[in-house]
């Protein structure tokens, strides 16, 4: 019976359908099965599945961007659940995102967000165009654990290491993890501005920033 | 609607009939074998010396007797082919000598074992409506090659196939074997599953053989293709408009001969016309006018409402480079547009002497290309664009509406690995590799796919039969490539 209906949320994701992922997050509900669970083995796995066949070929650009939709859908509606038990669903961290100073693309910027977060990352999009400062000022507000900075054109990606650098002058290296993305950039890149990492697309992203901060954990309290 | 293009006018068109008619009146075409020329003389053509001379209006009442469509069937005997009006469909080339070596690039000479290669790339590519007897086998006797080419096809294959008898007394066992295939000789004629290529020798001219098989194949009702082969400057006017007269009446005075032997059988107005090239002395497959020669004698074809045919998409380069992906992709697309019934010539190199699997994968890419503009630009949806600019919002996110991932698919072609569309950087990653080098890749991978049919054991002893009875007369001791 609850096999059944994780199955269901799984193909919810696969199909990217927000409604349909919704009613299933209600009907966990209704039943009883703990919020967490339906979160952990219901939907995640069916968005492990559209990763797989997005690097596999078999799936595209709008099909993770419904699959994201529909787990923010399902999510949103477990979360007064999740408040209610007492058992807030644990965060991977925070992450502070946004597409650099001079360049307006998103779109994989925006992918990146959505899926850290349907992973159970709590991120902070600063949109587009934005100073290399505010970077450094969101995440020590928010007392951040990563920064994401997007770039698509050769002639923006240098602000990544602007980035880099104001994330230096506000003491918050090597605290907080720098990953860079976007079309142009790649891991000597990363290497050569002193960046933490390189995500070739958004699942490799979200399986960075878990390796990052899982490392950053395991660093001894100085 | 599906977009076209045609090359001849009204006019010309009248005057490219009206000259292939007096072609085939007043100069006559040479008709050898004593059945030919007497199917001929009886129906009131006047024959001497060899030399047939075919009034129009007998030649017109053999066109009206030619059915307008006809299908093709696969293993299953469903009509997957279909001869007629703007309908496109491709094969790969026929009858290749040499096979390009993807490793070391040489050009060898063919074997058994190529064959079964080429088929089995060719039946996991969509792309393909039909298989094609695409190359000779070297190691099969020669006196039973034709045969032997089918049976290897027959064996590998679920999709109908393009072949032809190219040497005296081949179409009769090529019969005997479909039949088998079938299950019937009315079983063949219901749903047949082969067309036989059936060559002019140009200008002008029906060689026996060629003759007796078009007689043969008609009585068989097994669907035959006339490929006049006239070459500009060469064996055939220099002109453009002066080749397609000439290809109009080698058609035609083979469809008289054919009808004449057996009245509504299917036949088809094919033909691999190309110009001469003035230098090298070889017939370009990739010039642009080999592509206008096609077109044109296809819509010369159409204005009887005529099933056609034409042998594009070769190219004259000697391997994978720049040269093959221009000339086999324009030809793809313009053969295309001229609403050609099959497009032979998939695969081939080197002025259609070599065949190459890694072509076949490269060429797959260029008519995916091709049969995506024959769809056109389509009203897909009742708003165009009104309602989807509603659900975007404000920020404009097509991305996240449903409607992106349902028409994109419907829209876009997606192509395979073959084609590169990644960062520079994933390119540089792969060890930059070009199409060739993705090619071949692709082959081993469709390779690694491919399943062999599933056929009955009795048709598969069947097929057996005949071809070892056959192949046991020339000395064969084994039968290579199965």
């Amino acid at each position: 019976m609850q096999d059944q209906l994780f199955q269901e949320m799984k193909q919810a994701i696969i199909d990217g359908d927000p409604d349909h992922a919704r009613e299933l997050s209600f009907k966990a509900i209704a039943q009883g099965i703990p919020p967490l669970d339906a979160i952990h083995h219901g939907f995640v796995p069916g968005l492990n599945a559209v990763g797989q066949q997005f690097e596999a070929g078999e799936m595209f650009l709008p099909d993770l961007v419904l699959a994201g939709e529909a787990m923010k859908a399902a999510t949103s509606a477990l979360e007064p659940e999740i408040q209610k038990a007492g058992a807030a669903r644990e965060s991977l961290g925070k992450v502070v995102l946004g597409t650099v100073k001079g360049d307006i693309h998103e779109i994989g910027k925006t992918l990146v967000g959505t899926m850290l977060s349907a992973n159970g990352f709590e991120v902070f999009d600063l949109g587009v165009d934005v100073p290399f400062e505010s970077f450094a000022l969101k995440a020590k507000e928010l007392n951040a654990d990563l920064i994401g900075v997007s770039a698509l054109l050769t002639t923006t990606m240098t602000g990544q290491k602007d980035v880099v650098e104001a994330l230096e002058r506000h003491g918050l290296r090597p605290r907080v993890k720098i990953i860079v993305g976007g079309a142009p950039v790649t891991q000597s890149w990363a290497d050569e501005i002193g960046a933490d990492g390189y995500g070739k697309d958004a699942f490799a992203s979200v399986a960075l920033a878990k390796s990052l901060l899982k490392k950053q954990r395991e660093m001894p309290v100085r | 609607m599906q977009p076209n293009l045609r090359l001849l006018d009204a006019e010309l068109l009248e005057r490219i009939l009206s000259e292939a008619f007096a072609l085939i009146f007043q100069r006559g075409v040479t008709v050898q074998g004593p059945e030919a020329s007497d199917l001929l003389a009886s129906a009131g053509a006047r024959v001497e010396n060899g030399v047939a001379h075919i009034p129009e209006s007998l030649a017109r009442r053999t066109i009206e007797s030619v059915p307008r469509e006809f299908q093709l069937h696969n293993r299953a005997g469903e009509p997957v082919v279909k001869y007629g009006g703007d309908n496109v469909q491709f094969d790969p080339g026929s009858s290749c000598v040499h096979i390009l070596d993807p490793e070391t690039l040489e050009h060898r000479l063919t074997q058994s074992a190529d064959l079964v290669r080429l088929v089995q790339v060719a039946e996991m590519l969509p792309q393909y409506a039909a298989q094609s007897t695409a190359v000779v086998c070297n190691d099969a006797a020669k006196e039973i090659g034709d045969l032997y080419r089918l049976f290897l096809v027959l064996w590998y294959s679920n999709k109908p196939i393009v072949t032809g008898a190219f040497s005296p007394h081949s179409a009769p066992a090529m019969i005997d074997l479909l039949v088998a295939d079938s299950g019937s000789p009315a079983a063949l004629r219901e749903k047949p599953r082969a067309i036989f290529d059936v060559c002019p020798s140009p200008p002008l001219h029906m060689s026996e053989f060629a003759a007796q098989n078009l007689i043969d194949l008609a009585r068989a009702w097994v669907p035959a293709e006339i490929v006049a082969m006239p070459l500009s400057g060469a064996a055939a006017p220099a002109t453009l408009a002066g080749t397609v007269v000439q290809h109009a009446a080698e058609c035609i005075s083979g469809i008289t001969i054919h009808q004449l032997a057996q009245p509504g059988a299917p036949v088809v107005w094919g033909g691999a016309p190309a110009i001469f090239d003035m230098r090298s002395g070889i017939t370009p497959m990739g010039a642009v006018e080999t592509a206008m020669l096609n077109i044109a004698s296809a819509q010369v074809a159409k204005s009887f409402g005529l099933p056609t045919h034409g042998y594009l998409i070769g190219s004259d380069a000697k391997w994978l480079d720049a040269q093959a992906g221009q000339e086999s992709g324009v030809a793809a697309i313009l053969g295309a547009l001229g609403g050609i019934n099959m497009i032979s010539g998939a695969g081939m190199l080197d002025s259609l002497a070599c065949h190459s699997a890694e072509k076949l994968v490269l060429d797959a890419e260029s008519i995916a290309m091709a049969q995506r503009l024959l769809q056109g630009v389509q009203p897909r949806t009742e708003s165009l664009a009104l309602e989807m600019f509603a659900k975007a919002g404000a920020q404009g996110d097509f991305l996240k509406i449903p409607e992106t991932r349902k028409y994109f698919r419907m829209e876009q072609h997606l192509p395979s690995k073959v084609i590169d569309r990644g960062s520079l950087h994933s390119w540089e990653q792969s060890g930059k590799r070009d199409a060739f080098a993705r090619a071949r890749d692709r082959v081993k991978e469709l390779l690694a796919a491919y399943k062999r049919p599933a056929i009955s054991p009795h048709v598969e002893n069947n097929l057996r039969a005949i071809v070892t009875e056959h192949a046991k007369r020339t000395g064969m001791a084994h039968l290579p490539g199965i």
